[in-house]
């Protein structure tokens, strides 16, 4: 115990030099904390299925220029090609997908009404082979059947009678049972009634960064528009090999549209968290980089505060102070110099955290992980500091006797 | 006397090359990240039409529902609806005024095995052309007349003519989009505003679009409108019925010269929801708005929260690596004392002695504000990397940030030797002496 104060009062003749390892680990500790918990929150959304068989989907758009163009005949006949296509598991055209960043929404709600609280919702048009082809899991009721399915012309307003929706939109609708949802009425439009007669575990809606991402529905419509998608499930890995044989055989069946747009869900995946993905890269060399120099900061300021004690530390050993003692000394010192680093990190990280929240409106950080950051740097300076320390136990006590 | 003190410096950095490596990369790894960043944000706020940017208005009108503000701040629409837009168009109150919606189109090439291919369009007025300074190269915009009669006309861009008529004068030549013939009235040569000001709706940094036709077009079914589409009241059957709806999905800009006319603008903005108010529309309290194209930008935080935060962690980066610099050139320059003891006793001055550990220090700076910058290139080849299209032309170093860049280092260099250097110079030579 008597040591310590001895340590202590060694660090008080070189104020500044603690000082100024004690705030780069305090701003260290500061960005790393929250640097981290950002990357937290975006791996989260990013983990969050999309309901789809993703690894197998591919879509295309279908832009329609011809004039005369027989919207009902040649959708039948496309989605003829595709679902005997060899190799493909179900087909559908569809008017949005997931996580694209473009699509529908609606409102719908459980009282009619123009004043009546409604929840947005994405909406698929979709016929009949919608769960096959998209790979939802059907947890209540049942699929559409084939007499559900409607025409949609270009600019039509109204509704199916029936919709199936995904269980978090059950949820909001009826937060008290999901379940119950299955057989109620829903008003889409404020007054229009639409049966909800299926509910899906799980389909996101186009948009990754609103909040009712979970929320969609699935609507029977087949439509009549120049600018449709088709979007095509295959077998488990022949996915790459089906792409370019579907697309030459769409473009060539029928020369009054273009295909275009040919791309699987994995990349639309990838583009809609490509945002996410920089961040959380760049802020991990961040944070590598923060840690390299604080790091190297300490040592370079431990070897030449040994440097500058070389004689002192002599005389200690020749007095009979052993190696172990030495290096325990630099360590205990660099423990202080940490301890009071940290203890100003905490206060800095929880108040960019506050800054953050209140300007960005992220979450509050946890302390869990405020107390992994403060071990981390602990551990960060004991490493750092081995190597001068056992420089400095190396100094032979002869080093005493010399004058210089 | 400075090239000695250069000379001084440069046998300490390199009689120390361990300390002084880790300081030079310490100063150029937060140099490099802070411009990195820095680089980013300011491209992203940067002013895409700086001559004219406080004289072009975007309006919005709030048309919106009245049980439920269309933004949670209660800010207006960002976009009108077809009939409030077309009445102000043809009311023609400001000194220019351009209503604008995004679309695209099929362009059918002339030639048997010419395939036709997508472009991106904007269906826009006359105005357009001439507010926003479009670049011709041959040609010129439409008129109004044109728009008034609803004339079948385009302008290209550069690269659409070069990929229908070779790159030829292509003015009074028709080319067939979306199965209609449109006459070409000019070509523009690249013109690409970043930010996208004029429509950042579906995206602030997306490419400006490839050919042009009037706003009427849409209406008459000619060409296929794209681009963000927002209703809060149920809409008929048929595309009159939308027309006719209270869905927001077009722009509209003004140019007004003064604030004169911008006060007059707004009064006739007041005048017209007035007016639509007793016809039972525009429920909501009145809350025009007209922000000039800085405002909108910012309004519009086109400067997206990951840049903002990004740029305040590496500023903090920054800070780290000079508190690094600091306390390892104050450790540096105590371990001098003998030597600084020793100068000072054979005469030199607290200023020759301040001079030479500053230049020092400034050595240092240069040496990290040149690494800076090969990892502030670095980085932003990281960030094109990353981010792919999704950051296109926001990655580019001008000289105005190498020299800032260089010039940052290099300051904050020598505010890093400050404290050290004044240490330096107060060293007490006796009692350096006595010891040695």
């Amino acid at each position: 115990m008597q040591e310590l104060g001895l340590i202590f009062r060694a660090l008080l003749r070189n104020k500044v030099g603690a000082l100024l390892i004690s705030l780069q680990i305090a701003l260290t500790l500061t960005i790393m904390v929250n640097a981290i918990f950002m990357m937290q929150q975006r791996s989260e959304q990013m983990l969050r299925p999309s309901g789809l068989d993703e690894a197998n989907i591919f879509y295309l758009s279908n832009t329609v220029f011809a004039q005369d163009y027989n919207q009902q005949v040649y959708l039948e006949d496309d989605l003829a090609l595709l679902r005997q296509t060899d190799g493909v598991v179900d087909a559908i055209q569809i008017n949005a997908i997931p996580m694209s960043g473009g699509g529908w929404s609606m409102g719908l709600q459980t009282e009619a009404g123009e004043d009546k609280d409604s929840t947005g919702v994405a909406v698929y048009m979709v016929d009949d082979h919608a769960i096959n082809a998209m790979g939802l899991e059907l947890l209540a009721g049942e699929n559409f059947s084939q007499t559900d399915i409607e025409w949609r012309a270009s600019s039509q307003n109204n509704w199916p009678a029936k919709t199936i929706i995904s269980k978090a939109m059950a949820e909001s609708l009826f937060p008290d049972d999901w379940q119950s949802a299955l057989g109620k009425t829903a008003y889409i439009n404020q007054a229009e009634p639409m049966q909800i007669t299926g509910i899906v575990k799980a389909l996101q809606a186009p948009w990754n960064g609103w909040s009712g991402v979970e929320r969609s529905m699935l609507v029977p419509y087949k439509m009549e528009t120049t600018g449709g998608r088709f979007m095509i499930r295959t077998e488990a890995g022949r996915r790459d090999e089906l792409m370019p044989i579907i697309e030459k055989a769409l473009s060539e069946s029928n020369k009054g549209r273009i295909i275009r747009r040919v791309t699987t869900m994995d990349d639309t995946r990838e583009r809609s968290y490509r945002g996410h993905n920089a961040v959380n890269k760049i802020l991990t060399s961040v944070i590598a980089v923060l840690t390299l120099i604080t790091g190297f900061g300490i040592v370079g300021l431990a070897m030449f505060s040994i440097n500058r004690r070389t004689k002192q530390i002599g005389t200690r050993r020749a007095l009979g102070a052993t190696k172990g003692q030495i290096m325990s000394f630099f360590m205990i010192e660099n423990l202080m110099i940490s301890s009071f680093g940290v203890l100003l990190g905490v206060a800095g990280a929880i108040g960019l955290n506050i800054w953050l929240v209140s300007t960005f409106s992220m979450a509050p950080i946890t302390p869990g992980l405020i107390l992994t950051g403060v071990i981390v740097l602990f551990v960060v300076g004991q490493i750092a500091v081995l190597y001068p320390a056992m420089k400095a136990a190396k100094i032979s006590p002869a080093i005493a006797t010399r004058t210089a | 006397m400075f090239t000695y003190y250069l000379r001084l410096a440069w046998i300490s950095i390199v009689k120390h090359w361990g300390l002084s490596l880790v300081m030079i990369t310490a100063i150029g790894l937060g140099i490099g990240a802070s411009m990195t960043t820095v680089t980013v944000n300011y491209l992203m706020s940067a002013n895409p039409i700086p001559h004219k940017s406080s004289q072009l208005y975007n309006v919005q009108l709030d048309s919106w529902d009245v049980n439920e503000p269309y933004n949670d701040d209660g800010s207006p629409p960002e976009q009108l609806t077809y009939r409030d837009g077309t009445y102000l168009i043809n009311a023609k109150k400001a000194f220019r005024q351009n209503i604008q919606a995004q679309a695209n189109a099929v362009i059918e090439p002339e030639g048997d095995d010419a395939l036709p291919f997508m472009v991106t369009a904007r269906a826009n007025s006359a105005d357009f052309f001439t507010m926003f300074d479009l670049p011709f190269i041959y040609g010129s915009g439409w008129d109004d007349s044109s728009d008034d009669s609803k004339q079948q006309v385009v302008v290209l861009n550069n690269e659409t003519n070069q990929r229908v008529f070779g790159g030829e004068n292509s003015v009074g030549k028709n080319i067939k989009i979306g199965g209609n013939y449109f006459k070409v009235v000019g070509v523009i040569d690249y013109w690409d505003p970043k930010p996208r000001f004029y429509d950042i709706s579906t995206g602030a940094f997306n490419d400006a679009e490839e050919i042009f036709v009037p706003f009427s077009m849409i209406a008459e079914e000619k060409i296929g409108r794209s681009g963000n589409t927002n209703c809060w009241k149920p809409t008929g059957d048929g595309f009159q019925a939308f027309l006719n709806s209270e869905c927001v999905w077009l722009q509209f800009w003004v140019e007004l010269p003064n604030a004169e006319a911008k006060e007059e603008y707004m009064s006739f903005l007041g005048a017209y929801v007035d007016q639509q108010k007793a016809l039972g529309r525009f429920e909501r309290p009145l809350n025009n708005r007209l922000n000039n194209v800085m405002e909108w930008l910012e309004q519009q935080q086109v400067v997206t929260d990951d840049a903002v935060m990004m740029m305040t962690m590496s500023l903090m980066f920054l800070l780290v690596c000079l508190l690094n610099t600091v306390g390892l050139l104050l450790a540096k320059f105590i371990g001098k004392a003998p030597e600084i003891g020793l100068r000072q006793a054979l005469g030199a001055s607290r200023r020759t002695l301040f001079a030479q550990y500053i230049i020092e220090s400034a050595c240092i700076g240069i040496a990290g504000g040149l690494l800076g910058l090969v990892f502030a290139w670095l980085g932003l080849q990281g960030i094109a990397l990353l981010y792919g299209d999704m950051l296109k032309g926001l990655t580019g170093l001008d000289t105005s940030m190498i020299v800032s860049a260089v010039g940052l280092a290099i300051l904050t260099s020598i505010l890093a030797g400050l404290y050290p250097t004044w240490r330096a110079c107060n060293v007490q030579p006796s009692q350096q002496l006595k010891s040695q």
